[in-house]
């Protein structure tokens, strides 16, 4: 724990100077927190994360959510899905990364084919700065399965009772769902939404193997892929604004817990837990 | 019913996920099962392309093809002399090994110490500790490269896995939660036969734990196998790379500019996966439990 507390602290020292390890750290104040709001660049990786992470993450939970149910339903052939399902999360980020980029091509990519078996034109999900992000959303949904097998559990712990009392007054599967399976699971929802969500704002890998590091790629799509964590990595490690790198770090902190805090308001209304013992 | 109710019935899991199923009749089953069906190739497709576009020669490496025809075994023998992948791959099992290691060990003292001992401030000390999963990685990333350059192993691999020995908040929750589950009169037992703490901790709490230490070695060891960042930051000669930062520098070189040679690129990225999918097959009931473990918090 010192060794988490040791560095917040020292960040939020770096994060009031200049520092580019060449030369000795200069204390600059406020500086680098009035310069990142000022940063254009900043506004379009936090636009480019909340647009990411607002499409990702409520998609996810409902495609897991699907999933779990179905699966629930399977019977006996639901281990052989749970493994199929899961496998692409084993993948490493790099690897998904280069699949994808050949997978989502506007000419040649399989998945504008299979949109094309259906009569759509698909758009150039690598290269058209507009469509960068939900084809990396698309890219992301892939790997659905954790979430699904974290709701898989949860459906099984909703007591079997509930439901065939529900059968006997005559209530629409629909009705059990609302009623019964919602507020039954509702406490897993939420954790996976908090914990979805602050993963999602700090994305980074996959969007960095497919678009940066290398000068071609970057050009085509402008700054569309520029997530926060990114921004701040270049400005860390190319440019060596370790100061300003830090401040960023902070704002990205202020940035996840106002909107954990506000997940947690809403979900006080919501979540229903069960008088468990814990 | 998971690890953090009952950790010793954590094999009923298991057996629930498929007894307590709700009462279908065949037609639904019947719908649902040819659902799932679809939605697993969808889910087994890009893998399978990998494999299949992994094989084909530079000609036909775009043509969606599921049968690469001519085969192409060449791609690997090509990539294998253009890069030092073996040297990639050992660096990633020394580093992922370490990494895994060092958690699980730190990880498991920790919750044993949370677990077992009272002392002055412990549940102040545990929420504190709990406090640092909501921390985001990108606050810390900075300083913690700084301290690394202070003491002059910022361009090693020690900084991938040496994090590792102060614990993580995550596996330190888990194994306490299974910690709490073992009866107390094995150690009053072992108290009685004269074992110190070290003692009880390695010959009776670890070994009864063994599920639950799987369970961590195997998240943390997919997780080095697979980070790209921390590479990143640390590693600057080709010769210390592990896989997923060798495999962006393969990305770099071979999948762009006129000449691009993407054949080359999904062999590396198959080569790459490949371990993991086996890992996954060998140690799947760990994953799924770590993964129940988590969904009851």
């Amino acid at each position: 724990m010192l060794f988490t507390a040791g560095p917040m602290v020292f960040s939020l020292y770096l994060s009031l100077t200049r520092y580019d390890m060449l030369k000795p750290a200069s204390y600059v104040g406020m500086d680098n927190y009035r310069e990142l709001i000022s940063d254009p660049k900043v506004a379009t990786a936090l636009y480019n994360t909340l647009f990411f992470t607002f499409l990702h993450v409520p998609l996810q939970i409902v495609l897991a959510l699907g999933l779990a149910s179905l699966l629930r339903r399977a019977g006996r052939a639901s281990g052989f899905f749970r493994t199929v399902l899961y496998l692409p999360v084993m993948t490493p980020p790099v690897a998904l990364a280069a699949m994808f980029l050949l997978l989502l091509n506007g000419q040649t990519g399989a998945i504008n084919e299979l949109l094309g078996w259906f009569g759509f034109t698909g758009p150039n999900w690598t290269t058209d700065p507009v469509w960068v992000k939900p084809g990396l959303v698309v890219m992301s949904l892939w790997t659905v399965g954790s979430t699904a097998i974290i709701y898989l559990a949860a459906l099984s712990r909703v007591p079997g009772e509930l439901y065939e009392a529900a059968r006997l007054d005559g209530a629409s599967p629909w009705r059990q769902f609302w009623h019964i399976t919602l507020p039954g699971i509702s406490g897993t929802i939420y954790f996976t939404v908090v914990v979805n969500t602050i993963a999602s704002l700090q994305t980074f890998t996959e969007a960095y193997a497919m678009f940066f590091g290398n000068s071609e790629t970057a050009d085509s799509q402008g700054d569309s892929a520029l997530f926060y964590v990114i921004y701040l990595f270049q400005q860390a490690f190319s440019s060596l604004r370790m100061g300003y790198a830090s401040a960023l770090g902070w704002a990205l902190f202020v940035v996840i817990a106002v909107i954990t805090v506000i997940q947690v308001r809403v979900s006080r209304r919501l979540v229903h837990y069960e008088s468990e013992p814990r | 019913m998971s690890l953090v109710e009952a950790p010793a019935a954590a094999t009923v899991t298991e057996r629930d996920v498929t007894s307590r199923t709700p009462r279908t009749t065949s037609i639904v089953r019947i719908a649902c099962v040819l659902a799932l069906l679809l939605t697993a190739v969808a889910f087994l497709y890009p893998l399978i392309w990998l494999v299949s576009a992994s094989l084909k020669d530079r000609a036909h490496v775009f043509d969606n093809a599921l049968i690469p025809n001519p085969v192409a075994f060449a791609n690997y023998v090509e990539v294998w002399q253009a890069v030092p992948l073996l040297a990639w791959i050992v660096n990633s099992a020394l580093v992922g090994l370490a990494a895994a290691a060092a958690a699980t060990l730190s990880s498991a003292v920790v919750a044993y110490g949370f677990a077992r001992f009272q002392f002055r401030g412990r549940d102040v000390m545990f929420g504190l500790v709990l406090a640092t999963m909501m921390l985001p990685s990108a606050v810390t990333m900075v300083p913690v490269y700084l301290e690394w350059h202070a003491v002059g192993l910022a361009t090693t691999q020690i900084p991938l896995w040496a994090q590792n020995l102060f614990g993580s908040a995550f596996y330190i929750f888990l194994l306490r939660q299974f910690f709490l589950g073992l009866p107390g009169e094995i150690f009053d037992a072992a108290k009685v036969d004269g074992a110190g703490h070290v003692r009880t901790f390695v010959r009776i709490a670890l070994p009864l734990t063994v599920p639950a230490l799987v369970v961590v070695f195997v998240f943390e060891l997919k997780a080095a196998w697979t980070d790209l960042i921390k590479p990143l930051i640390y590693l600057r000669d080709t010769d210390f790379f592990t896989l997923p930062r060798g495999l962006k520098t393969i990305l770099d070189r071979f999948g762009e500019g006129g000449e691009s040679q993407w054949e080359l690129v999904l062999a590396a990225s198959t080569i790459a996966t490949a371990p993991m999918i086996l890992l996954f097959l060998v140690a799947q009931r760990y994953f799924v439990r770590g993964l129940n473990t988590q969904s009851n918090r």
